[in-house]
């Protein structure tokens, strides 16, 4: 590992100053990504300042029924916070199939929007990466690219966004809170994820120095009977091959609202709005829900390794939300 | 201060060469000379000799470094020594006191838990913090929330026989 300094801050401001002073600067929350990737060369901060000691933990539950969830709140602590498990289960879940128990026990939520994908050539310094040294091509492109994006993607990058809580709050409509040397920012979570385009090295709209101090969920009554759905090579501590989060009201037998969100297929958090916008009024039904998925994945762009994650999505929107619809049967006040 | 307005950090910026880094592990309070960049595992095996929490892959994917800060398990390597001042370290040496086995370390070796070992010192701790969690209600939620833990001799189910007695005597 190349040689880094540290700083502790003890406060919010001053972790901000200490990053914006020097260009080699990062904030070191959990470290889950930060001190991999630090050690595999792939990224090169010169300059870490912890900011494990602020005052940013912690899950608010808001007077009209929204979160508000500190940004150095552990993924471990948030998923079995009370007002997640009952008014976010596609949260909660979503949480709790990521990672490893220690890791979820370290990662931070702020950490989590941040964390950088898992594609095999941008973790390799030697290999062309556009995300990593922009310009320099895209080894995914005609590599082995079997985990890689099939929405979303460009000529430039098809990384995978490695995620599984950041799909649930696209869903969810989530808006990241920042402070940076400009004051504060509330940043819609649609807008907090870039498509790679042909500036894959930008991820997210922050500043250098601008640090997320909490992440709010609107208050989403739908959300009270959702889901996370993952599919992935292995059953436990691995990243979704393809997965869902999903919310369903149901109203005499047709589709009154919902939400749905895919993970493990697109470049960024995908929030499937054509699929929201057809099921909308339709009957709550597999066929449906097939035509709805058949529709937000018309646009797929699949690779020769890849192209079994359209079918792979398809199924899992439907699988996803069947069981919403079933689990809405039995028990119909609830989902009111 | 008013929102908008630079200040001039206070942090007290260290290295990037050695300097002192009081770690407090297993009860036991540690001056080391360590640059910022020394992971908490390293810390562990060549400064302190504590050669009980194993390097496996050194990037967070196999859990053989797997120990507790202030309670919690996490993973040593991926922990930097210096970011844990102020926190309390346990590591497998310390898990039990006086060179007494402790009923989860027992429990492994009746079920003949582990072929190679080296990944055992990591399955004990992240076993343990997992009874104390209460994530081991029956073999399919074990499997899950030990997940983080591979073992390549694939010794599972002792391992989960183990975690079993121990939960059932109620002494983990």
């Amino acid at each position: 590992m190349r040689p880094i300094s540290y700083a502790r801050a003890a406060s919010v401001d001053e972790a901000i100053a200490a990053v914006r002073a020097d260009g080699g600067g990062a904030f070191l929350a959990g470290g889950t990504t930060e001190v991999d990737l630090l050690r595999q060369n792939v990224v090169t901060p010169r300059l870490l300042v912890d900011i494990n000691d602020l005052p940013l933990s912690g899950v608010d539950e808001l007077p009209d029924g929204g979160l508000r969830i500190g940004a150095l709140t552990r993924m471990s602590d948030l998923a079995q916070a009370p007002g997640v498990t009952r008014d976010f289960p596609l949260i909660a879940e979503a949480l709790t199939l990521g990672a490893s128990a220690q890791l979820r026990n370290m990662a931070t939520i702020g950490g989590n929007l941040c964390q950088r994908v898992r594609c095999g050539y941008f973790r390799d310094a030697a290999s062309p990466c556009n995300k990593r040294d922009p310009g320099s091509g895209c080894a995914a492109l005609s590599g082995f690219n079997r985990g890689h994006a099939v929405l979303g993607t460009s000529d430039w990058c098809i990384a995978t966004h490695p995620s599984d809580l950041a799909v649930a709050l696209v869903a969810v409509d989530a808006v990241v809170h920042t402070r940076g040397p400009g004051g504060e920012r509330a940043i819609a979570v649609d807008d907090f994820f870039l498509l790679p385009g042909d500036t894959p090295e930008l991820e997210h709209p922050l500043d250098h120095g601008e640090l997320i101090v909490a992440v709010e969920v609107p208050p989403t009554p739908i959300a009270r009977r959702s889901a996370y759905l993952k599919f992935r090579d292995r059953e436990s501590y691995e990243f979704a091959l393809a997965s869902v989060a999903a919310a369903l009201r149901v109203e005499d037998g047709a589709i009154a609202g919902v939400r749905l969100a895919l993970g493990g297929v697109a470049t960024v958090p995908w929030r499937a709005r054509k699929a929201e916008r057809f099921l909308i009024g339709r009957p709550a039904e597999p066929a449906s829900f097939a035509e709805a998925a058949g529709q937000e994945l018309a646009g797929a762009r699949t690779r020769p390794l890849n192209a079994f994650k359209v079918e792979l999505a398809r199924r899992a929107i439907v699988r996803a939300l069947t069981t919403l619809t079933d689990a809405t049967r039995t028990q119909p006040r609830e989902a009111r | 201060m008013a929102m908008g307005v630079e200040v001039v950090s206070q942090a007290v910026r260290r290295g990037p060469g050695p300097g002192p880094v009081t770690l407090s592990v297993n009860g036991q309070e540690h001056e080391l000379d360590i640059e910022p960049r020394v992971s908490l595992l390293d810390a562990l095996r060549e400064r302190l000799g504590l050669t009980g929490s194993k390097k496996g892959c050194d990037q967070g994917t196999c859990g053989a470094c797997t120990v507790w800060v202030d309670g919690r398990r996490v993973l040593a390597c991926l922990t930097l020594a210096a970011a844990c001042e102020g926190h309390e370290v346990t590591t497998i040496e310390g898990l039990a006191p006086g060179g007494e086995l402790h009923p989860m370390q027992a429990a492994f070796i009746t079920h003949d838990a582990f072929q190679c070992g080296y990944c055992t010192p990591g399955q004990v701790m992240s076993a343990v913090a997992l009874l104390a969690e209460g994530h081991a209600a029956d073999d399919a939620q074990i499997a899950e929330w030990m997940s983080g833990n591979l073992c390549r001799c694939a010794a599972y189910p002792n391992i989960r026989a183990a975690i079993r007695e121990v939960r059932d005597a109620g002494d983990g």
